[in-house]
């Protein structure tokens, strides 16, 4: 199975590089974006079988390297 | 004062660091390399710039969990002294060492050039020795130095004294201007500018940052003594 990891900043973080995007579509005449945030996504490749203990396990991934909680905020997905 | 450098892969400030050390403390430093899992008995510890682990993830994400870190966790929290510069300083914050984190600068761009700056508590053993003088210049080169922390650890930080450094004119706006902080203990440093470039004035010419780092590593000599 497959966590499927995005990680962002987390609300209220100055992100610049998602103000610079939208600025940027708007200049490009895109012109109903009000705000974008950059994240990224980690996709992983798990041997596990069981959906459950994998997430509980990512979380751990999580937290430990895989986002900085001071400034970002994650979301996992198990995908069988 | 025997003292060692901590060499990551893209360690780039390493040598910079050694040069100082050696000529202030009159010995040269341990190069340790980041797959070290025991950290020799040395008195101080300087964890250089550079891009360790090309900033994969995140800037010092994967150096602060790299063997040698964890024993530098260990030994820092018995009172060993620390200091971390530009990436280094990223490691510490990484590593849980100091709080908060270094974002991307607000303005998006590396930013190169002598950084005035102000010294906000010269009663710490990293800035001891520069007896009173408040205003120093730095040479800084980084990407991501946009410190960030919440208002309660801003607040905690202003209130216990651990401001080290703040910017004159913040060039990657860092919240409350901050440069440079330390851990409640005192023991460990960590800043963005970078004192171990500004201490030979053929590099560094006069009155773009001369010699001002100096004394940064006199006073921990001094302390360590």
């Amino acid at each position: 199975m497959k966590a499927i990891i995005h990680i962002g900043l987390k609300p209220g973080v100055l992100d610049p590089q998602g103000r610079t995007i939208a600025r940027s579509l708007t200049h490009m005449g895109f012109e109903g974006v009000t705000k974008a945030r950059q994240g990224k996504t980690i996709e992983l490749d798990l041997s596990s079988d069981n959906a459950e203990t994998a997430k509980l396990e990512v979380e751990k991934m999580c937290k430990q390297l895989l986002a900085n909680t001071v400034i970002e905020d994650y979301q996992i997905e198990i995908v069988e | 004062m025997q003292s060692a450098v901590i060499v990551f892969p893209a360690s780039n400030c390493d040598r910079d660091a050694a040069t100082a050390l050696e000529k202030i403390t009159g010995r040269k430093p341990l190069m340790v390399w980041h797959e070290e899992t025991t950290l020799p008995k040395v008195d101080f510890v300087v964890i250089p710039g550079g891009f360790s682990y090309g900033d994969y993830l995140r800037s010092g994400a994967i150096a602060a969990r790299s063997p040698i870190v964890r024993d530098i966790v260990k030994k820092a929290g018995n009172g060993l002294p620390v200091a971390g510069f530009c990436n280094g300083f990223q490691i510490l914050t990484e590593a849980g060492l100091l709080p908060g984190a270094l974002m991307r600068n607000k303005g998006l761009r590396f930013v190169c050039r002598p950084q005035k700056l102000q010294i906000v508590n010269g009663d710490t053993m990293f800035t001891k020795a520069y007896k009173g003088i408040t205003e120093v210049t730095y040479p800084i080169a980084h990407f991501d130095g946009n410190y960030y922390a919440d208002n309660d650890t801003l607040r905690e930080l202003r209130k216990t004294g651990r401001i080290v450094f703040k910017y004159i004119d913040n060039p990657n706006g860092s919240l409350n201007d901050i440069a440079g902080i330390c851990n409640e203990a005192g023991n460990v440093l960590g800043m963005m500018p970078h004192p171990e470039r500004a201490v030979d004035p053929l590099i560094c010419d006069s009155g773009r940052g001369g010699t001002d780092g100096i004394a940064l590593f006199k006073s921990v000599l001094e302390a360590v003594r």
